[in-house]
């Protein structure tokens, strides 16, 4: 089925104030670029801010600037959908660090050259910080809801914590409150690809042509890896060869499985900085909300009106079930309004972005009140 | 809205107004649903069908996917005006631990069980032998939840070894009340409000 495309608008503020940043620097001239579908009501009450994940962007509905691909999440934003883009306005923003628009690493310093790794070092907190910036810009007190997956929801639970007066509600899912020493690790396999890779020169790269591809790429199979279930791959793959009925005794892309990561990896480098994967990598890697307030994460949710939903899911060995737990019960603990579901489905981590029709009910679900 | 189950019906014509609900065992969260909208109750719920708890948040309300055995040492002491376990407790591993933890999280506890001790169920077993099926326990004995069968009185009994107190009794057949007398014989469901 065709469906007519979404009517997205693209924007790009600039924050009138530097973004003070959690690493202790403040960072001037801040691009933020966002899209946005619906109308926004007349007393602005209907605005529901999406989180995107780490090498998302922010057409959550609308085709892919680079690739030309639906939306990331166009099954769950639009007239009639889940978000429904008819009763809500849907804004999602490329976060700081970005490379779809927002300040990121390839942006322009002050002196006209890219920062590179003079970029600073931020956090999730800061992203946020970035987008409130946003809502501020609209005239937005407080949102119907905030929503995310993966990184989103990192984003979302940040939202909730630190600015508990804007939004009424928070959906999290497939998330976690803290990264673990497994999601550091990957994540460290990745990074320590693209420094390896010669044409990284310590992120000097632009303007030099093709940056760090094979690095990045490298970086984007291992992480692919993670996105998936054992079981999902087994099926999709298994042991089936590519192109070929023999094995051919060299390093060729033999399996399917092999040739698929080849693919995954190199398509990424085409619409992806490396650097920018460095920084929002550890910005994930930093990410410890019960750090951020005492060491008790329940005390990140005293100041909290919102009602929370989490969702995991059961193939998720990313962030899994337990994660999600944990801060549900946390919620709990805080005397928040809090729901929790762990859904089954077959496609690992990167579930929350395919078809579960299950969690789409929960999603119309609990933003419709 | 669709009528509620007799037993829910009689839990939710006394709950206190405006009070804060933990059902345990919500299922679709019928009975939540009626609080919330009839008796602006803080409602919340437990339940551990992952699609119960779907439709669920889908009506709005707050419910944890979760195990009445296990996962409600997660909530903290008298954090609910009351807890309710409807038609759940016979299915927990250890009904009597779960009834302390009711009375924790839970200043009174309302319990609702089928009583195993109806006169049917007597008959199913001293005429066939057999363990009953009938109109109100529909499933065979190897494939029901039911792993703890209990009588109104077993229940009354672990109620005075536990030195709880009755605040409430209510016993069903059908949607018929029957008297306390009888209800040993001829309730098919029975509802108890407790207090420590």
């Amino acid at each position: 089925m065709v469906e007519p495309a979404l009517h997205a608008q693209s924007h790009v503020l600039e924050l009138a104030q530097p973004l003070a940043l959690d690493g202790g620097q403040q960072l001037g001239g801040v691009r933020v670029a966002y899209e946005t579908y619906g109308q926004l009501d007349a007393v602005r009450s209907n605005a529901v801010m999406i989180f995107h994940a780490l090498t998302g962007d922010q057409c959550v509905a609308s085709p892919h600037p680079i690739t030309g691909k639906p939306g990331w999440w166009v099954r769950m934003v639009g007239p009639g959908k889940p978000i429904d883009t008819d009763r809500f306005f849907v804004i999602c923003a490329n976060v700081l660090g970005g490379c779809y628009g927002s300040t990121g690493p390839a942006s322009a310093g002050p002196d006209g050259e890219p920062y590179a790794m003079r970029f600073p070092v931020i956090t999730i907190r800061d992203m946020v910080r970035a987008q409130v910036g946003v809502l501020d810009a609209l005239g937005i007190e407080q949102l119907h809801a905030v929503v995310g997956g993966s990184m989103g929801g990192m984003q979302a639970l940040s939202f909730a914590a630190n600015w508990p007066e804007r939004t009424r509600a928070a959906l999290v899912i497939a998330s976690t409150a803290r990264h673990s020493a497994q999601n550091i690790a990957f994540h460290e396999v990745g990074r320590q690809a693209i420094m390896a890779d010669p044409k990284w020169k310590g992120g000097d790269y632009y303007g030099s042509g093709k940056g760090p591809e094979k690095g990045l790429s490298v970086a984007r199979m291992a992480a692919h890896i993670t996105y998936l279930s054992e079981e999902g791959m087994h099926e999709k793959f298994g042991r089936k060869l590519q192109d070929r009925t023999e094995k051919t005794f060299g390093f060729d892309a033999d399996f399917q499985v092999e040739s698929y990561l080849r693919h995954q990896g190199l398509s990424f480098t085409d619409r992806f900085d490396a650097n920018s994967y460095l920084y929002i990598t550890r910005a994930m890697d930093y990410f410890d909300l019960a750090e951020e307030h005492g060491g008790r994460l329940a005390d990140a949710f005293r100041a909290s009106k919102a009602r929370f939903c989490l969702v995991s899911f059961d193939t998720d060995w990313l962030y899994p079930t337990a994660e999600s737990r944990t801060i549900a019960h946390a919620l709990n603990a805080a005397g928040a309004p809090v729901s929790f579901v762990e859904l089954s489905a077959p496609f690992g981590h990167d579930s929350f972005l395919l078809d579960v029709p299950a969690l789409d009910r929960v999603i119309e679900g609990f933003l419709k009140q | 809205m669709s009528a509620l189950r007799p037993d829910l019906a009689v839990i939710a014509a006394n709950v206190a107004p405006g009070s804060r609900v933990l059902d345990i065992g919500c299922g679709d969260g019928a009975l939540l649903a009626a609080l919330r909208d009839g008796k602006q109750v803080d409602a919340r719920g437990m339940e551990l069908d992952p699609h119960d708890v779907a439709e669920c948040v889908a009506k709005g309300l707050s419910v944890m996917q979760g195990d009445a055995d296990t996962d409600l040492v997660d909530y903290p002491d008298a954090a609910f005006d009351y807890a309710i376990l409807s038609q759940t407790l016979q299915t927990t591993k250890r009904p009597d631990k779960v009834l302390d933890e009711l009375l924790r999280v839970g200043r009174k506890a309302f319990v609702s069980f089928p009583n195993f001790g109806h006169w049917r169920v007597r008959a199913s077993l001293l005429w066939h032998g057999r363990m009953p099926v009938t109109r109100l326990l529909p499933v065979a004995w190897y494939e029901t939840p039911n792993i703890h069968h209990v009588t109104v009185s077993d229940f009354r009994d672990l109620v005075a070894a536990k030195h709880l107190t009755v605040e409430g009794a209510w016993f069903l057949s059908g949607d018929k009340r029957i008297s306390d007398a009888a209800a040993s014989w001829r309730a098919e469901h029975a509802v108890f409000l407790l207090s420590r």
